[in-house]
């Protein structure tokens, strides 16, 4: 409803030639683009896969931990601050929540509140350094980062399988979409599966626009990060503020981190491997200012969707060698971020 | 009779070292737009600190409309509470937000936000203000008028008695200003007490109905704005008595030749820094200076000769040739040398030595792959220390321990090294004891009878019609005159600055 209610007012601005506000003008953009290479996919790699339904619905289950986390970074870049430490968290929540579910009898739900409980640590304490003794964000969340890799490699030094019977029945369950599939070789309709975390991420996306956009909270965040001195004079709690969005970002780095296990079922110290750098390229990539103040979480969902979908294309164009993805979204980061110094210095004039 | 809604009382602030505010008294009546000026370091900008809770005063007293007693005002968000909102020079809002938003932020304790309460609200403020924006759009979006204006509407809807407004003209434009003062005499109408603080005499006659004028920290007096000409109102700033002064001639003037070899011409000249386009020039052994009031543009014009602001049009000569000068290091290689107004953010470097401030700009200009060996470094810091009586441990000994005046000799060597065809001196004498003033002085006057053209800026006017053999008078960023010979006192000045047309 709200991004209905957002895309009509930017429609009608476009048409009285008003300026759109810089976060709904970098959305814009990325929908635009995400739309533009999935149609031209179709068009052109149709027969690669790319005309199938299930693609579409592939492209959200293998990236629905990323959408969780990247949330959590959106925010905190918009507050003005970074956090590198989720590859780490994510890694140590998988290897800390399987050995528990295998040694330890952790059920489900369990399971589900260690992985909150170490993402919310993380960002408790990064966020109370950052926050509150005011220590340069990369630099705690960078020493963060090793923590996390390094309480992997404690816990367990091998990689390792969830063996409980059932955390795999769950973790193994689809969500079968009626009326939509695809025809195989043989002919057979076989129906599009969806995995349960996919909602959890939607629902996630929903929230965290919510909060961002009605909430005082979420306005500070945004106060915060475009002009903290500012943000001070007007009567905000600045150092209260940093400390919610890197505990907000905790939290949805916990949640990530789960979904991240319920997908993968397996863990190990290389896991998640850049996922922080991901999830910050897909921030960029949806319209999110590196320098605060800046982004829309819709935008950084398809900013997941869309750096999904260009691994995939160029995977498809038949290119097995590994750097060409890697070339590819390098690229892409160039372009947008050309675009955001563009938007910024006509801000100056 | 008008109701006094601030009274200050007998204020007293120290810092250490420093007598900020002796004794002054300020009152603000309803409906009033109150000017408060004051040259640099007169206390204006502690003065509204002390009000507004940033800095707590050592004494005296302050009574607000409807309190009996006293306030204590120890944050700004008391001084809110109490009713005094300030509006400062940089526009404290989020440029990121919409204009709803920059009015309501941090103002409730709301978890929500109700956007369509927030708008409507804003357009009712806005247009009660008449301020021509609408609330959905961005800040950044609008232009800097307007912000200023947005910034006030929050103050004036926090429901303000006392609007202080500190130099929030000067990032404006002719009409950018008369739209903000429509919105003045607007807030003025409704009861607000405004304290207007600024550097141009012409807004403080367009605007304002009083004046209170501070100089040393102390209050000159508060005045009625139509008995007070302007001449007298610059002539209580400086702190000078009309009329009645001796006459201090320049005392080097007769000895100096003024060639007629011109060093540095500009014509038209203009930078980002909003100066309007000057000429000037200065010859050979001639030492020139530019007076005016703080903000007046004399900084700026020297700058954009030097290039530290970038100059945006306008014709630059020196010895004849047409340069194109856009950064320092290229001014420096014509022979051009600055000394900055500000010793310690643009001069010092303050954890390196003596010795390698001396050498600074001589090996900026022959370029860091060719460093000076130690002994030649040596002879130069030796030869400059003992040239200038520099008063320092060794040559190795960090700047930043030296006093004031040593200082600003050391950065003075380090200029005299690149033995320049012309050197600008921007307030070399502020800040530094009385001695090494006159000796300043006097290395000027003999630095011009070798040969080099010098212009010196300085704040206190007897020294500029000491050295100087010719003043280039500037007001609120234009030139206004130009004084000579025995046209250069103090007078004539006064009413230079203060403009032909409005001294009687």
């Amino acid at each position: 409803m709200n991004y209905r209610k957002h895309n009509l007012s930017f429609w009608s601005k476009l048409k009285r030639g008003e300026s759109l506000t810089d976060s709904v003008f970098l959305l814009t953009i990325t929908v635009s683009l995400f739309i533009a290479i999935y149609a031209l996919s179709i068009i052109f790699l149709g027969d690669k896969g790319f005309s199938k339904i299930q693609m579409f619905f592939n492209l959200f289950n293998e990236n629905a931990a990323l959408i969780v986390i990247a949330c959590g970074l959106s925010i905190v870049m918009i507050t003005g601050s970074i956090d590198i430490s989720v590859g780490g968290s994510t890694a140590l929540i998988c290897t800390a929540c399987i050995v528990c579910l295998n040694n330890y009898n952790f059920n489900f739900v369990t399971t589900l509140i260690l992985a909150l409980g170490i993402g919310l640590v993380f960002g408790a304490v990064q966020g109370f350094l950052i926050a509150y003794l005011e220590m340069q964000p990369f630099i705690v969340t960078l020493a963060g980062m090793f923590l996390g890799r390094g309480l992997v490699a404690l816990v367990e030094v091998n990689q390792i399988q969830v063996d409980n019977a059932g955390f795999e029945m769950l973790s193994g369950a689809r969500i079968l979409i009626p009326f939509l599939g695809d025809i195989n070789k043989k002919g057979v309709f076989i129906q599009s599966k969806l995995e349960y975390g996919v909602i959890v991420a939607i629902i996630i996306v929903c929230l965290m626009f919510w909060i961002l956009r009605k909430t005082n909270l979420g306005r500070s965040f945004y106060a915060v990060g475009g002009n903290s001195h500012s943000a001070l004079l007007l009567g905000i709690n600045v150092k209260r503020t940093r400390f919610h969005a890197h505990l907000l970002c905790g939290l949805l780095a916990g949640i990530g981190g789960f979904l991240y296990l319920f997908h993968t079922r397996s863990g190990s110290v290389q896991q998640a491997t850049g996922l922080e750098m991901d999830a910050i390229a897909a921030s960029i990539i949806g319209g999110t200012l590196l320098t605060g103040g800046v982004g829309n979480i819709f935008g950084t969902l398809f900013g997941v969707l869309t750096s999904g979908i260009v691994l995939l294309v160029v995977t498809a164009i038949g290119s097995q060698d590994p750097w060409w993805p890697q070339i590819t979204r390098a690229a892409m980061l160039c372009f947008f971020i050309v675009l955001q110094s563009v938007i910024c210095s006509r801000k100056k004039k | 009779m008008q109701n006094t809604v601030l009274t200050m009382q007998n204020i007293y602030k120290s810092f250490p070292g420093v007598r900020a505010l002796h004794n002054v008294d300020f009152t603000l009546r309803e409906g009033e737009i109150h000017a408060l000026m004051g040259e640099n370091g007169a206390g204006k900008s502690t003065l509204i600190k002390v009000l507004t809770g940033v800095y707590a005063k050592d004494a005296g007293e302050i009574y607000m409309k409807g309190t009996g007693k006293p306030v204590h005002i120890k944050s700004p968000q008391e001084a809110q509470r109490l009713g005094i909102s300030t509006v400062y020079q940089e526009i404290t809002l989020c440029p990121n937000l919409t204009v709803a938003e920059n009015l309501f932020i941090g103002r409730t304790d709301d978890l929500f936000v109700d956007w369509k309460k927030y708008n409507s609200r804003a357009e009712r403020i806005l247009g009660g203000l008449k301020i021509p924006t609408k609330p959905t759009k961005q800040l950044s979006n609008c232009s800097i008028a307007v912000q200023q204006m947005v910034a006030i509407a929050r103050a004036v809807d926090m429901d303000c008695k006392v609007l202080i407004l500190d130099e929030p003209t000067s990032s404006l434009d002719e009409q950018e200003v008369a739209k903000l003062f429509t919105l003045m005499r607007e807030l003025k109408g409704r009861g607000v007490g405004i304290i207007f603080v600024t550097h141009f005499l012409d807004q403080v006659y367009e605007v304002c109905d009083k004046i209170t004028v501070l100089r040393n920290g102390e209050l000159v007096g508060e005045y009625q704005i139509k008995d007070l000409p302007r001449v007298e109102l610059v002539a209580k700033m400086m702190g000078k008595e009309l009329g009645d002064l001796a006459e201090i001639h320049n005392e080097a003037q007769p000895s100096i030749m003024n060639s007629k070899e011109a060093i540095i011409e500009a014509e038209e000249l203009t930078s980002t820094s909003g100066i309007k386009p000057f000429n000037f020039a200065s010859h050979k052994g001639e030492v020139t200076g530019f007076a005016g009031l703080l903000g007046s543009g004399r900084s700026e014009c020297v700058r954009a000769i030097y290039g530290a602001d970038k100059v945006l049009k306008g014709k630059l000569r020196i010895k004849g040739e047409n340069v194109n000068i856009t950064t320092p290091i290229k001014a420096m290689k014509k022979g051009i040398g600055y000394l900055s107004e500000d010793r310690k953010r643009d001069g010092i470097i303050g954890d390196l030595s003596v010795r390698e401030n001396i050498i600074l700009a001589l090996q900026v200009m022959r370029g860091f792959f060719r460093p000076f060996t130690k002994t030649q470094a040596q002879a130069f810091a030796d030869e400059y220390i003992s040239l200038l009586g520099i008063k320092t441990a060794s040559a190795d000994t960090p700047i930043s321990s030296l006093s004031g005046g040593n200082q600003q000799k050391v950065i003075l060597a380090r200029w005299l090294l690149t033995h320049p065809d012309y050197l600008i001196l921007d307030e070399p004498t502020r800040g530094i004891d009385i001695g090494t003033k006159v000796e300043i002085q006097k290395l000027v006057l003999k630095l011009a009878s070798e040969g080099m053209s010098i212009t010196f800026i300085s704040s206190e006017i007897e020294e500029m019609l000491r050295t100087c053999s010719r003043l280039i008078v500037m007001r609120d960023l234009h030139v206004v005159g130009e004084l000579k010979g025995d046209d250069m006192t103090q007078d004539k000045i006064m009413y230079t600055i203060a403009g032909g047309s409005n001294s009687k």
